[in-house]
């Protein structure tokens, strides 16, 4: 079986890659390009532990192929925090609780980045029915709402040109 | 946990899909948002020995007017129906259904085009665009050719479309102004198929009911029509007897598998309520 040359931007860094037919953009990512940020979780498309941002859209990486990728923007939770700290969903989830075990961290970061992003004043409903595609077994979800709520508040004060928190 | 051996092949555009299918025959297939078939493959369900990507084809995306009809490519994501001002405006039943579907990053990938044509029973999208009274518009190696959603569907998996044919859209009525829709479904959580789901249309006219349609999702080897419960709501002014005849016809017609959404009885019971809900919130919508 041929591989496949592709060229997969990540974290606005390109990366040739030679990838299989039946590679998975989560292998790819962690196998090949050692970000193992993003968690290989169910395998199933269900728990959104793999959840990474393809061309701005959040997609599980479990789900889609790496050579259906070629030549995409792909954001990974190793690109969230700069060098001047974490991003603020990052310090939600700090300041919030909202992770115990951290399994599920990296895709409810991801998520939660996009989703501010799609809607950037939620309210708790829209948080819960925005954030479904990702499963936590330790938290309850309660913290997790509550830090990105906490993370809203401060991008909105960001946009605002406030100080940062 | 990955995929056999296949080749990829990404179609760039309606053309060579066709000819790809053409030459792989049955050991090819075609992948929408891949979100039913790469688990399926994953798990040894499916094995194609050739993938052909229909992604790359912009033209399958997007929902456009054609006369009195909306026109929505198959690789129209269910976000993208989530957000299209059309289906709000002419399909608003669609925006309902597509909510209760998966999540959203499944959303952001799945297409309604992979699942009202997989076949699965379990998928949402088929019941819907029977009671719509959609046509699939399908392509093959001798033309262009319609097929009604009604009688469209064979058993699981099993559909009136060839091996070389490829639906590139599905043509679905303007829905009347006026028009009560409802999508009820039950699920365990969110992301589940439906333990039973139930899908109404109806239009008045003078309080009486003058047109009736109610479907329903995974209560038997493919969605099912109602058509007997439809009958008892023509001409009538509805009343909560009525109601509960129509969701008994509804139960008639289910023949649904045991597994760990319940029993037959379960889940027939299921479709009765779900039917009850969704004739009375299409009538408080048809009412205004």
């Amino acid at each position: 079986m041929a591989k496949h040359a592709i060229t997969l931007h990540i974290n606005g860094q390109a990366h040739d890659v030679a990838v299989d037919s039946r590679e998975l953009l989560i292998h790819t990512l962690r196998e090949k390009l050692r970000l193992t940020g993003a968690h290989i979780g169910c395998e199933t498309s269900h728990c959104g532990a793999c959840t990474v941002d393809i061309d701005g859209v959040s997609v599980k990486s479990c789900t889609i192929l790496a050579v259906q990728c070629d030549g995409a923007e792909v954001q990974t939770v190793e690109g969230l925090a700069t060098p001047e700290g974490l991003h603020a969903v990052q310090e939600g989830f700090m300041q919030e609780h909202g992770l115990q075990c951290g399994f599920c961290t990296p895709g409810m970061l991801m998520r939660a980045y996009r989703f501010l992003q799609e809607n950037p004043n939620p309210t708790e409903e829209e948080i819960r029915y925005g954030m479904a595609g990702n499963l936590c077994r330790c938290t309850g979800y309660n913290n997790i709402v509550k830090a990105v709520q906490y993370a809203a508040r401060k991008l909105q004060d960001q946009a605002k040109g406030g100080q940062p928190a | 946990m990955i995929p056999g051996n296949f080749e990829y092949h990404a179609a760039r555009g309606v053309d060579e899909a066709l000819q790809l299918l053409a030459r792989f025959g049955d050991e090819g297939k075609l992948l929408a948002g891949g979100h039913s078939l790469l688990p399926m493959m994953k798990l040894r369900f499916a094995e194609p020995a050739h993938l052909i990507d229909l992604n790359p084809i912009e033209e399958l995306r997007g929902v456009r007017e054609d006369g009195n009809d909306l026109l929505i490519g198959t690789m129209t994501t269910e976000t993208a129906l989530q957000q299209s001002d059309l289906v709000q405006r002419h399909c608003p039943v669609l925006q309902e259904v597509v909510a209760l579907i998966a999540d959203p990053q499944v959303r952001n990938r799945g297409t309604i085009g992979g699942d009202a044509l997989h076949g699965d029973p379990g998928n949402d999208h088929p019941a819907v665009l029977m009671a719509l009274d959609a046509r699939f518009v399908i392509r093959g190696p001798n033309g262009e050719r319609e097929s009604p959603a009604n009688g469209f569907y064979l058993g699981p998996y099993l559909t009136q479309l060839g091996d070389t044919e490829l639906a590139t859209a599905i043509r679905i009525p303007k829905c009347p102004p006026g028009q009560g829709y409802a999508y009820c479904k039950m699920k365990r959580k969110t992301g589940d198929y439906a333990t039973a789901a139930a899908c109404v249309l109806l239009t008045l006219a003078d309080g009486k009911v003058q047109s009736a349609r109610i479907t329903l999702t995974n209560v038997g080897p493919t969605a099912l029509r109602a058509e007997d419960a439809e009958e008892l709501l023509v001409g009538q002014a509805l009343d909560d007897g009525l109601i509960e005849q129509a969701a008994q016809a509804a139960m008639s017609v289910c023949e649904p598998a045991e597994d760990l959404r319940g029993s037959p009885d379960y889940k027939t019971h299921i479709a009765g309520e779900m039917t009850r809900r969704a004739i009375r919130l299409a009538l408080q919508r048809a009412r205004g």
